[in-house]
């Protein structure tokens, strides 16, 4: 058998695995994406979080996109530091869910990719689950490359698609 | 032989016809297609003519695939309509090797006879004729029909000309405005696309049930996805799985009683099997790999799936009733989306070569894989239910395309769509009714 790449998808799958790669530093992940469907911002009434910090530019919980490297499911360094931020409000904003959706580049095949999307989903469902965030506080959906953020046939576009959706609900 | 030619292609698509058209183009043909000459076919009733010329259809149906070159009609010496009017030096002088000449009567009301003769121009002699009873509703099928007959008895297999197939299309709204998703079924010559579902949220995988009256799809309506299977005559649908995490990648069984799908309600996606009459669900991988795309042996025995239990992803193969996986495909780091020809001998799958994903298939005895689309970023490859070509999404100029290769590799085809985006074509199998010996 000629297995030509080692399991370095399944490693990533078994344990989320902080590789401190650095390389792609350039991060434009402050956007908010706002999607028909995705409540960012709606707080309900008599609810613990106001939404306020999560809209705060100078916060790290402002950034809800956490990028991937191609074909990877790892945990950038670049974002643990927002990960992070994001469980500690989790955490002491009981009432507040998340809901992350995984996303996947158009290439290959888009069932597969729906599989990479997922295992992108859950690589930060475990990060943050390992920070101490109840696992009921979190849902993950899986698109695959079906609802790219960028729409071009190159690589500047595929970056930004290979990514995780952070939207929060009350 | 003797065949009844009964269709019920057209009947009952109660659903909105309002869907642009495709048109298809020829990008490569082969070399050594073989000369015919279809003459239209004569209309010999008063009255308004039939809604479309057979002769036309025919001829169209037949270059299309690549085999033959049919002869311009401005270029035929004569246009000979009756058997006593064929005079074979005509044909002979024109270097076409077969002709084919036919005729259309009024049959009772809304009914049309329509008759042709299928000749050998050198032998001088007649090859197969046939008198078909048809509607004008029906008459495209009909045209269809023939030319199945003619691709047979000039090249000894199967035509797939009276076949449909499905597709996803997606308009991209503007700044803040969803995106609108359509599931949809044109003839396979293009004609008459009808939706037959549509969503703002993503339609994949359409997966045509065995006797073609059926498509399971996946939809991520109300924000997650699900399974569902549609009546493809009456629109009628149910909802077959919505379990937490994937729902995805349906295939039919050969004898359509189950569905093989992906599911990662156990924590990570693995394929299972679905009796779809009593909805019972039982694993058949289970690995803490991607296991996913599912697709059935033509003998219902086996199915191969990709999976990336081996580093990227690769096809496996696994016994219908669950056991160890075997690895099929050994060349490339990138193999997906498998699944047979009708004849079991090859499988087409995506592959990635020099970066680019292509069409290719695999002969899985002798493990030779011939990649055969020349795109980027090919994908979705679907076997004609005669095995002779494959249909698949390609990008052209940033624009999500279908495109069609012969398997052998010679002929190239494009189907173009006027709006949007149009991907994850699925070719029908021949349609029931329409295709009894």
């Amino acid at each position: 058998m000629k297995l030509k790449s080692a399991g370095w998808l399944l490693i990533a799958l078994a344990s989320v695995v902080f590789v401190g790669c650095a390389s792609t530093g350039d991060d434009s992940g402050a956007a908010i994406e706002d999607r028909s469907g995705a409540d960012t911002t709606g707080a309900s009434a008599g609810s613990a979080w106001s939404g306020s910090e999560l809209e705060d530019p100078n916060s790290p919980l402002y950034t809800k996109i956490i990028y991937f490297d191609f074909d990877q499911s790892t945990i950038r360094s670049d974002f643990i530091e927002v990960l992070r931020a994001h469980a500690a409000y989790l955490i002491s904003n009981r009432s507040a869910t998340l809901m992350i959706e995984g996303h996947a580049d158009e290439r290959g095949s888009r069932e597969y990719n729906i599989g990479l999307g997922e295992r992108r989903a859950n690589a930060i469902r475990s990060f943050l689950e390992a920070e101490g965030v109840p696992g009921t506080q979190i849902t993950t959906i899986s698109y695959g490359e079906e609802r790219p953020a960028a729409f071009g046939n190159d690589e500047p576009s595929w970056s930004e698609n290979r990514r995780g959706v952070l939207v929060y609900g009350g | 032989m003797y065949r009844f030619l009964v269709s019920l292609l057209l009947i009952g698509l109660s659903l909105n016809a309002k869907a642009s058209s495709l048109t298809i183009e020829i990008t490569q043909g082969a070399e050594g297609a073989l000369p015919i000459a279809v003459v239209p076919f004569a209309w010999r009733g008063g009255g308004a003519t039939p809604p479309h010329e057979v002769g036309e259809i025919v001829a169209a149906d037949l270059g299309r695939s690549g085999r033959f070159k049919p002869l311009p009609t401005d270029e035929m010496l004569t246009q000979p309509s009756r058997g006593d009017e064929v005079d074979f030096r005509d044909w002979r002088a024109l270097n076409v090797d077969n002709l084919v000449i036919g005729d259309v009567k009024p049959n009772g009301p809304g009914g049309y006879l329509v008759q042709f003769y299928l000749y050998d121009v050198f032998r001088g002699e007649q090859l197969t004729g046939y008198s078909i009873p048809t509607t004008a509703r029906d008459l495209r099928a009909t045209a269809h029909h023939i030319a199945d007959i003619i691709y047979e008895a000039l090249t000894g297999q199967p035509g797939a000309f009276a076949t449909r197939i499905a597709y996803v299309t997606s308009i991209r709204g503007a700044t803040g405005q969803p995106e609108q998703v359509a599931l949809r079924i044109a003839d396979a010559d293009g004609y008459g696309p009808q939706t037959i579902v549509s969503s703002k949220e993503p339609i994949m995988s359409p997966a045509w049930s065995p006797d073609g009256r059926r498509i399971a799809y996946v939809s991520f309506e109300n924000a997650r996805p699900s399974i569902w299977v549609q009546e493809v005559f009456t629109g009628k649908r149910e909802r077959l799985t919505s379990y937490q995490g994937i729902n995805g990648a349906p295939a039919w069984s050969p004898d359509g009683r189950y569905l093989a799908m992906t599911l990662s309600k156990d924590g990570n996606p693995d394929i299972f099997v679905m009796d779809v009459t009593r909805r019972s669900l039982r694993p058949l991988t289970r690995h803490r790999a991607i296991d996913t795309e599912p697709a059935w042996s033509p003998d219902g025995r086996s199915l191969v799936f990709t999976s990336d239990r081996g580093g990227g992803p690769q096809i496996y193969k696994v016994p219908v009733n669950g056991g160890k996986a075997s690895r099929v495909t050994f060349e490339g780091g990138y193999n997906a989306r498998a699944s047979y020809s009708p004849d079991g001998r090859l499988m087409g799958m995506v592959t990635r070569v020099d970066g680019a994903y292509r069409i290719a298939t695999l002969d899985p005895r002798s493990r030779d894989l011939r990649v055969l689309s020349t795109g980027r970023l090919d994908e979705s490859p679907s076997f004609a239910p005669n095995g002779s070509m494959l249909i698949y999404a390609t990008r052209v100029g940033g624009k999500g395309v279908l495109a069609a290769v012969s398997t052998d590799g010679r002929v190239q085809q494009r189907l173009r769509l006027q709006e949007g985006d149009v991907r994850e074509p699925v070719w029908s199998p021949y349609l029931q009714n329409q295709r009894s010996r």
